[in-house]
């Protein structure tokens, strides 16, 4: 019976085409929309994301997520680097400075100040230039949207387009000099202030006198070590909040999802999408079945057993899920590849995938299971009606 | 009428709703359906003909009374049970013709036999051998849209013996043709379904087949007045004009 099943589904072309339809475009909104939102959840900790040599950060306890700068003295080092497992431990400036462009005009940028020996904790890619050229005199990388963009120097000839910042170019950081060295390609954050690394020294000498200045060590594991072991030990000889990479980045996350409104509003896009796919994909099909109420009592009249007429409409919604689902979510793949070099965040990790596949999947049975009620409850005797 | 019972009914009542809507169908039907035989339903309409063969097809469940086929009481044999039962002793033609507009006509007379669990090439097999009892041998990859309304009653016909049941209950088998197609249509029902050791219910309006039935009931009001033999058994002209 299940080929009779599928010869049924099928055999109605345009109907078929309509449910497919609608489930593609109910997996669509659902993979895009959670896309969207995965892609702006993931801009909340794009710092933690591009330095990614450490496995562990410490903090101050009180830090609840990334841009919440709370800063160690700078004796705390050398005690996280005595610590048990713990290969190698470097200071992590993070803060945000005006810089000062060539035109006299101000912008706040993200200024990143990596450890001056190792360079650990630097940019991910760079498109021009090289990291080791952050050793030159008033070195600093900028980041290459930002400096097409917000740094970019306004043109000489009135009504013509700005000039990118290049290698060579300055600005000023508190009345200090900074030359651009290189280029890199940051993740983009939440805030998406343009990103400058230096190092740490030079940070210092950028940021305003304060007491202390080290925001983050950031800690690399010993081969063959727990991290959250490892992480455990700081926390215990030192007091400080040591956590590891991918917690980080869940804190600060849920540190959005809980104090911004932002999350709650695109998921609330999101969740309306769910709706609206379901809704869709729900109602189709249950006029499938319900177009087919009378070929059904017939089978029923013939001798079709309730669970048989249950299989024959699960079959029928699995192969209309799959496939609607199939195209959905290529669907929403063109869609955030074609968006690839655009202003929209956009990241469909396995998960997104798991949870619309998951949510058609809940779509199509529960659907199935409504349309086959009716089934069930049918008097066979319905067959006799004209 | 030595011949085995095979629908044996007693004072079956069915009504339908509840209070002032409440319609009475059936009102203590006695009936009893011989092996070999057609039987003709006739009456006006809304007088229980539909009702009474869905009670006796297994597919309706009456208020009162009880209903045997095959030796077997409806009212014990339930749920699973009884769809099982249906299955294999019963087969269907309706007026619609309900095919599976899908399915082609072998496909769709398979389809009893692919609900008894047959392998498919077996119920291929038996479904073409059926399909030319009917005189379709060389329609069977046709869709039923492809069909005329007399083939696409054949089909259905050809569904409805195809797996042997001992009871075939058409409702107005022929209602929805014209009338040459309507005659057709009843010759193939009686050449091909009425046997031994099988029972034809056939309800109709249409006077004009009263002349291939054995015997005769006639209905009102959700009653059975009385039951005659046809004119295969007796030469005559007087049923013709009833109605
Ligand atoms: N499902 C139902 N709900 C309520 N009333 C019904 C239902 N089915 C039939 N009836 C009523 O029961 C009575 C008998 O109906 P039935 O369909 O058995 O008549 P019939 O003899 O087959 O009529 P027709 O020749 O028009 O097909 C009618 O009055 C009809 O309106
Ligand atoms: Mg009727």
């Amino acid at each position: 019976m299940n080929r009779v099943a599928l010869r049924m589904l099928m055999g109605d072309r345009a109907k078929y085409i309509g449910i497919i339809f609608g489930i593609t475009f109910a997996s669509l909104l659902i993979t895009q929309q959670m896309s969207v939102f995965t892609g702006i959840m993931y801009r909340t900790f794009a710092t933690i994301t591009d330095v990614g040599q450490p496995q562990l950060w410490v903090m101050d306890p009180k830090v609840a997520y990334i841009d919440d700068i709370k800063p160690l003295q700078s004796t705390q080092l050398y005690r996280v680097r005595s610590v048990d497992g713990v290969d190698w431990a470097v200071p992590f400036y993070k803060g945000l400075l005006r810089a000062r462009l060539s035109n006299g005009t101000f912008q706040t940028v993200s200024v990143l100040g990596i450890d001056d020996a190792t360079l650990l904790g630097g940019p991910p890619v760079m498109v021009e230039g090289r990291l080791e050229d952050l050793r030159k005199t008033d070195g600093v990388i900028v980041d290459e949207v930002a400096a097409k963009t917000r740094l970019a120097k306004p043109s000489a000839v009135p009504g013509q387009p700005p000039q990118p910042l290049r290698i060579g170019d300055t600005l000023e950081l508190n009345d200090r000099r900074a030359t651009v060295v290189g280029l890199c390609r940051t993740t983009r954050s939440f805030q998406s202030q343009p990103v400058l690394f230096t190092t740490f020294s030079r940070a210092m000498s950028y940021a305003p006198r304060e007491r202390k200045l080290l925001s983050f060590v950031l800690v690399g594991v010993k081969p063959g070590e727990d991290e959250g072991a490892v992480a455990t030990r700081i926390t215990e000889r030192t007091g400080l909040q040591a956590v590891r990479r991918e917690d980080f980045m869940w804190m600060t996350m849920m540190y959005f999802v809980k104090y911004t409104g932002i999350p709650i509003n695109i998921g609330t896009a999101v969740l309306l999408g769910f709706i609206v796919g379901t809704a869709i994909a729900g109602m189709t099909f249950f006029n499938f079945t319900q177009d087919n109420l009378k070929q059904f009592g017939a089978l029923k009249a013939m001798g079709a057993s309730n669970w048989v007429l249950l299989r024959m409409t699960i079959l029928q919604s699995l192969t209309v899920g799959t496939i609607g689902y199939g195209l959905g979510v290529g669907a929403a793949s063109l869609f955030g590849y074609l968006a690839r070099n655009s202003e929209l965040a956009f990241r469909m990790p396995w998960q997104v995938l798991a949870i619309s596949a998951g949510a058609v999947l809940l779509i199509c049975v529960l659907s199935a299971i409504f349309s086959i009620i009716k089934v069930m409850r049918l008097e066979p005797a319905i067959v006799f009606k004209a | 009428m030595s011949a085995e019972v095979i629908v044996h009914c007693r004072n079956v009542a069915k009504s339908y709703g509840l209070g002032q809507e409440r319609v009475h169908a059936l009102r203590g039907v006695d009936l009893d359906v011989h092996s070999g035989e057609l039987l003709m339903l006739v009456g006006p309409s809304g007088c229980g003909k539909t009702t009474l063969i869905s009670v006796i097809a297994g597919i309706l469940d009456p208020d009162e009374g009880s209903v045997q086929v095959l030796g077997q009481d409806m009212r014990t044999t339930r749920g699973s049970a009884r769809t099982r039962f249906r299955g294999t002793n019963v087969g269907f033609v309706f007026q619609q013709f309900n095919l599976l507009p899908a399915l082609s006509a072998l496909e769709n007379v398979a389809v009893p036999l692919l609900i008894l669990g047959v392998p498919r090439g077996e119920a291929h097999a038996r479904a073409q051998t059926m399909l030319e009892r009917v005189g379709l041998g060389g329609r069977s990859r046709s869709l039923p849209a492809q069909l005329s309304g007399g083939q696409q009653q054949r089909v259905a016909i050809a569904r409805s013996l195809v797996h042997g049941p001992r009871l075939v209950v058409c409702d107005e088998p022929t209602s929805a043709l014209d009338q040459e197609t309507g005659q057709r249509v009843m010759e193939i029902l009686r050449e091909v379904a009425v046997g031994a050791g099988r029972a034809l219910v056939v309800v109709t309006h249409d006077a004009r087949t009263f002349g291939f039935a054995d015997r005769i009931a006639h209905m009102n009001d959700g009653r059975i007045l009385d039951v005659v033999q046809g004119s295969t058994a007796r030469a005559h002209k007087e049923h013709q004009t009833w109605e």
